[in-house]
């Protein structure tokens, strides 16, 4: 990191003072009903596959799988950014989401081939997330795996 | 001497501007300056199979529509200077391609028409061309796709981000003498306060703009009050109020006469966030209203300062702060 002067200081803290803040408030309220909104389809579709027969457990992939095919669907037809605009954190973190994270720069970089394009540039958002997300899973089913050993 | 104080240039035989065009995207052109645009695209995608594609497109466009405003045929404009913020300047040089004309290229991201505009005087006041075009562009798409997200990643922006202009501005510059003219340049520094968010760019090329005003005034002994309009290039409403704010505290007070491209092409409902930016953004609003405007006799004075965030992806992910930059060109009606 480069090392900041006292000028750089006394600008940054007066920027500051000029910046408007983001409308927390707002954005939280509008997560909380989009992301529930989100869920609550999630829940009929879960519902659903339990009533025809399939256990709760057994329900969740399937669940999955539909949630999947809607974010991806919005995502193509050009919707779910416009949601993720006003929602936020509310259309990010559902699995709908990933879906979008992964449906969109496939999209966007089409125009660059299907190998150095879609390809390879389709986890450039969720490519963290599986990362980190994998490893962190792995290292804390160790742990356990471990701690139940003792 | 052309030379006056430590970075502006008066010219001796000040260069015309003879003809310009501007070409947009459709959110510009329900923007503020609708009515002085040359073209108004129906879609960002402009009949191209690539967003890149569409943006050497309209650059192409713009600078044959502002050759032909000039009355000058294509045989004479001996340069082509141009850029646009894409990896490579690819826009320009693809434009150069279809143009044929011999082609300079330049970066000075969304400072580049004035870039331009000062290597252009200086070569036609220097006596090496009669007649030459400077242009630049800029696109929504393809922007975003380098520097930011996927268009359809539905994520939050922020609201100090800026809107990429999707748009080309070209301005023919000869030896030929007629209003409106440059007369003067200033040169400006490079200059990092230590900002180092790509999402606010404003905030960081407000101090770049404020030295070279600063410095313009100065070197050439003018004041605020010698201009109509002074206008900087993409500040942005956080960026502007930041400058106007520095330049009170140096002993300068410009706001009855200020303003920024970057806060005046869209409308506020039109939820820019912060304003626009890109090197359209200075260039269609000289290339266009200010231009126009002068020919009617509206204005007879103007400094565009126009700024520019030196940044790539590479250096932002790499924790570096943003090096900015701003130059100045004095358009007046002689």
């Amino acid at each position: 990191m480069p090392i900041i002067t006292k000028e750089q200081q006394e600008y940054k803290n007066f920027a500051k003072s000029k910046r408007p803040k983001p409308p927390l408030l707002k954005n939280m309220i509008m997560a909380f009903i989009v992301g529930g909104i989100i869920c609550t389809i999630g829940q009929f579709v879960l519902s659903f596959f339990i009533s025809r027969g399939l256990t709760p457990g057994q329900a969740g992939g399937p669940t999955s799988i539909v949630m999947i095919f809607i974010g991806a669907f919005l995502t193509g037809i050009g919707v779910y950014d416009k949601i993720g605009k006003y929602a936020g954190a509310g259309s990010v973190v559902p699995i709908t989401g990933f879906a979008n994270s992964i449906v969109s720069p496939a999209m966007e970089f089409k125009r660059e081939g299907f190998v150095f394009g879609v390809a390879s540039k389709m986890f450039i958002v969720a490519g963290p997330v599986l990362v980190y997300g994998i490893t962190s899973a792995t290292l804390i089913g160790l742990i356990y795996y471990l701690l139940k050993l003792l | 001497m052309k030379k006056l104080g430590s970075q502006t240039v008066k010219f001796e035989n000040p260069p015309s501007i003879i003809g310009t065009a501007t070409i947009v995207g459709p959110k510009e052109g329900q923007g503020r300056f609708k009515d002085y645009y040359d073209l108004i695209l129906k879609d960002s995608i402009y009949q191209e199979k690539s967003w890149e594609k569409a943006e050497t497109k309209i650059l192409k466009e713009a600078v044959e529509m502002a050759i032909k405003n000039s009355k000058i045929p294509t045989s004479k404009v001996e340069y082509f200077i141009a850029g646009d913020l894409l990896n490579q300047i690819i826009s320009a040089g693809f434009a150069a391609r279809e143009l044929g004309l011999p082609f300079l290229g330049i970066y000075g991201a969304c400072s580049t028409i004035a870039q331009g505009a000062i290597l252009g005087s200086m070569i036609i006041d220097g006596g090496f061309a009669e007649n030459l075009v400077a242009a630049v562009s800029s696109h929504f798409c393809t922007a975003e796709r380098q520097f930011r997200f996927p268009l359809e990643l539905g994520n939050q922006r922020k609201p100090t981000s800026q809107w990429t202009v999707t748009g080309a501005g070209a301005m023919v510059l000869s030896s030929n003498i007629q209003n409106p003219r440059i007369t003067h340049a200033t040169v400006g520094k490079v200059i990092d306060m230590g900002e180092a968010d790509p999402n606010d760019m404003g905030t960081a090329m407000a101090p770049a703009a404020v030295d070279t005003i600063i410095r313009h005034f100065q070197d050439t002994g003018k004041t605020p009050d010698d201009y109509d309009l002074i206008l900087t290039g993409d500040l942005g409403s956080i960026g502007k109020d930041i400058a106007e704010d520095l330049l009170k505290q140096k002993g300068y007070d410009i706001s009855s006469k200020y303003s920024d491209c970057g806060v005046l092409i869209f409308y506020p409902e039109q939820d820019v966030h912060a304003g626009a930016s890109g090197c359209a953004c200075a260039a269609v609003v000289t290339c266009g209203y200010v231009y126009k405007e002068m020919l009617k006799g509206k204005y007879n004075k103007v400094l565009l300062v126009a700024t520019g965030a030196l940044l790539s992806t590479t250096s932002s992910q790499q924790g570096e702060t943003i090096p900015c930059i701003a130059h100045a060109i004095s358009i007046e009606n002689l």
